[in-house]
């Protein structure tokens, strides 16, 4: 092996700086939310224990957190079970020549870029203009598949460019037919991608803030309910509740890994 | 006609199984498609076309009346603070751009460039992008105990003696502002000029080394260019995503500075959906001008 070029060094220590950065903020509310019970919001602690945490179990004052969290878990299963669903079918049809693909595409796109504001003012207007109540099930949810579903659209033309589709014919030239082709070969070869699309369903929607503002109604979700949190709560709970929530997306995380490694060792 | 079709059957017959397979996949192309097109139809082109709509419409304190009326954009263009938000918004976003590209790309070409074995490249790969899918809330959250004037920056600066009383604009401030954008966003540029890297044949740079190019030249004429549609899309992320934001200025400005998104939020919570919508619009046409100039340089699809 070569020795390494001096820029190596530098570049690490950059590197290394850039994840403290990423990480660092993170990790430090981690520890501050084990503030003993006379602690504030910042350094030093005041002992150590697990009072915020109970604060958020018990405490009245913090409002609906545990309704939000099944709210939230709710719908992030709803927009990922969609999402995985619309965009294979949407990358299923891109695959072939449709009139309207590229005013689809370019839809789909706009769909991403579009300022997450408007979807959310514009989605509340609708339904008020066509008297739906706002609820976050019905409008909540579409506002979000605005978001989630153009990311697995992308995800699924990343998979289908880089598919060698001589399967496919392989399977037909046996005599499989359309169904069992998918079920067979297609499905199985692009399985591990859709674990992805999940991954990005879920999270995406599970986090999201602007664009369930206008739409979720009376009842928040759990983004919407921490951000009502930060302009009342002034104690640790807060960051307690940010530690939860962050180890819960984590453990999603491990969860689509789990999931990618299982499929990977089937193989 | 008939005779040609007597004379040869079998190849007609194979034409017309073959017009009904295409049209088959037709029909499945377009079932396949409905749901998406139905979904950004219901909740992002009708939306829009109620927002547009509503930009015409005028409010009264208790209710928004149909009308078509040009006041709420004579009111945007005439208005100096409103030309002032715009002004800071478009700021942000130039900001923000240069920062998350600068260490975006850098972060990007070590990874691509000095990390050697793949399993090492992806891992830490992954974790650049493992913030990407926890909450941006909690991420602007956790800023409060570095940055306030108790923090751990000021309790820092002040123990080293390099400032004698707490920095008041290290939280709440446009500094707080751009802090938390490229915290947030800088992901959207390592992931796709990182995924531009390592399509570069490595042959390419070490011909360029070959023939002489420093490590700057090589930069310069061989990887930037070969990176243009990589840092495109992050460009196009990072400005939409910045010049759409409400939550990251309000929340880390401490309510002290305004962008667009304020603008938008602040008259909605006012009940004024008819500015509301007008600011919208401006909004929406000034992004997708941006955009629309940044699409003529790289195709997407392609880039996938």
């Amino acid at each position: 092996m070569t020795s390494r070029p001096r820029s190596f060094y530098v570049l690490s220590a950059f590197f290394a700086l850039f994840l403290l950065f990423l990480y660092g903020p993170v990790a430090t509310i981690g520890i501050l939310s084990f503030q003993g019970p006379g602690g504030g919001l910042t350094f030093p602690m005041r002992g150590t224990s697990l009072h915020w945490f109970r604060e958020l179990f018990t405490q009245q004052a913090v409002g609906d957190i545990w309704g939000s969290f099944r709210r939230s878990l709710a719908l992030g299963l709803m927009v990922m079970a969609v999402t995985v669903v619309v965009s294979t079918l949407a990358g299923l049809a891109f695959r072939k020549r449709f009139r309207g693909a590229s005013v689809l595409f370019y839809l789909a796109v706009a769909s991403l870029v579009v300022p997450s504001i408007l979807v959310s003012l514009g989605v509340g207007l609708l339904f008020d203009r066509l008297g739906l109540p706002v609820h976050w099930a019905t409008s909540g949810f579409g506002a979000q598949l605005t978001w989630t579903l153009p990311f697995g659209l992308l995800i699924m033309f990343a998979v289908f460019n880089r598919f060698d589709a001589s399967f496919e014919e392989a399977a037909r030239d046996q005599g499989a037919g359309p169904g069992q082709v998918f079920a067979h070969v297609v499905l199985p070869l692009i399985g591990p991608s859709l674990i992805g699309v999940a991954l990005f369903g879920f999270t995406l929607s599970y986090d999201e803030f602007a664009r369930t503002l206008l739409t979720a109604g009376s009842r928040n979700t759990l983004p919407l309910e921490i951000y009502g949190m930060t302009t009342n709560v002034t104690s640790p709970v807060l960051y307690a509740l940010g530690t939860l929530t962050t180890l819960f997306s984590l453990a999603m995380i491990g969860l689509a890994g789990l999931g990618l490694w299982l499929v990977g060792r089937r193989r | 006609m008939t005779d040609a079709a007597l004379a040869d059957p079998v190849p007609a017959r194979a034409t017309a199984a073959k017009r009904r397979a295409r049209d088959w996949q037709h029909l499945m192309a377009y079932a396949q498609a409905a749901p998406l097109a139905l979904i950004l139809l219901v909740f992002l082109v009708l939306p829009i076309a109620v927002i547009v709509t509503v930009s015409f419409w005028r409010a009264t304190e208790f209710s928004i009346i149909p009308a078509f009326s040009l006041d709420n954009y004579a009111y945007l263009f005439s208005s100096e603070v409103v030309g002032r938000v715009f002004l800071s918004t478009f700021r942000y976003a130039a900001i923000t751009w240069a920062l998350t590209l600068a260490i975006g790309f850098t972060v990007a070409w070590f990874l691509a460039f000095h990390i050697r074995s793949l399993t090492w490249q992806i891992a830490l790969f992954l974790l650049c992008t493992i913030p990407f899918w926890t909450s941006n809330i909690i991420r602007m959250i956790s800023w409060i105990p570095f940055l306030g004037r108790e923090g751990i920056a000021n309790s820092a600066l002040m123990s080293w003696g390099l400032i004698d009383q707490p920095l008041d604009w290290l939280l709440f401030s446009d500094f707080s502002v751009i802090l938390a954008f490229v915290h947030l966003y800088t992901l959207f540029m390592v992931v796709p000029i990182f995924n531009s890297m390592m399509r570069i044949d490595r042959a390419l740079l070490e011909a360029a080394h070959d023939a002489g190019a420093s490590g700057a030249q090589v930069m310069w004429t061989v990887v930037i260019p070969l990176c243009k549609p990589g840092i495109m899309i992050g460009t196009i992320f990072v400005l939409t995503l910045v010049m759409g934001d409400f939550i990251t200025v309000r929340f880390m400005s401490g309510s002290q500075s305004a962008n667009v998104g304020r603008l938008i939020s602040n008259d909605i919570s006012l009940l004024a959906y008819p500015s509301a919508a007008a600011t919208a619009v401006v909004l929406l046409a000034s992004v997708l001008l941006v955009i629309g100039l940044l699409m003529r340089f790289v195709d997407i699809r392609k880039e996938l």
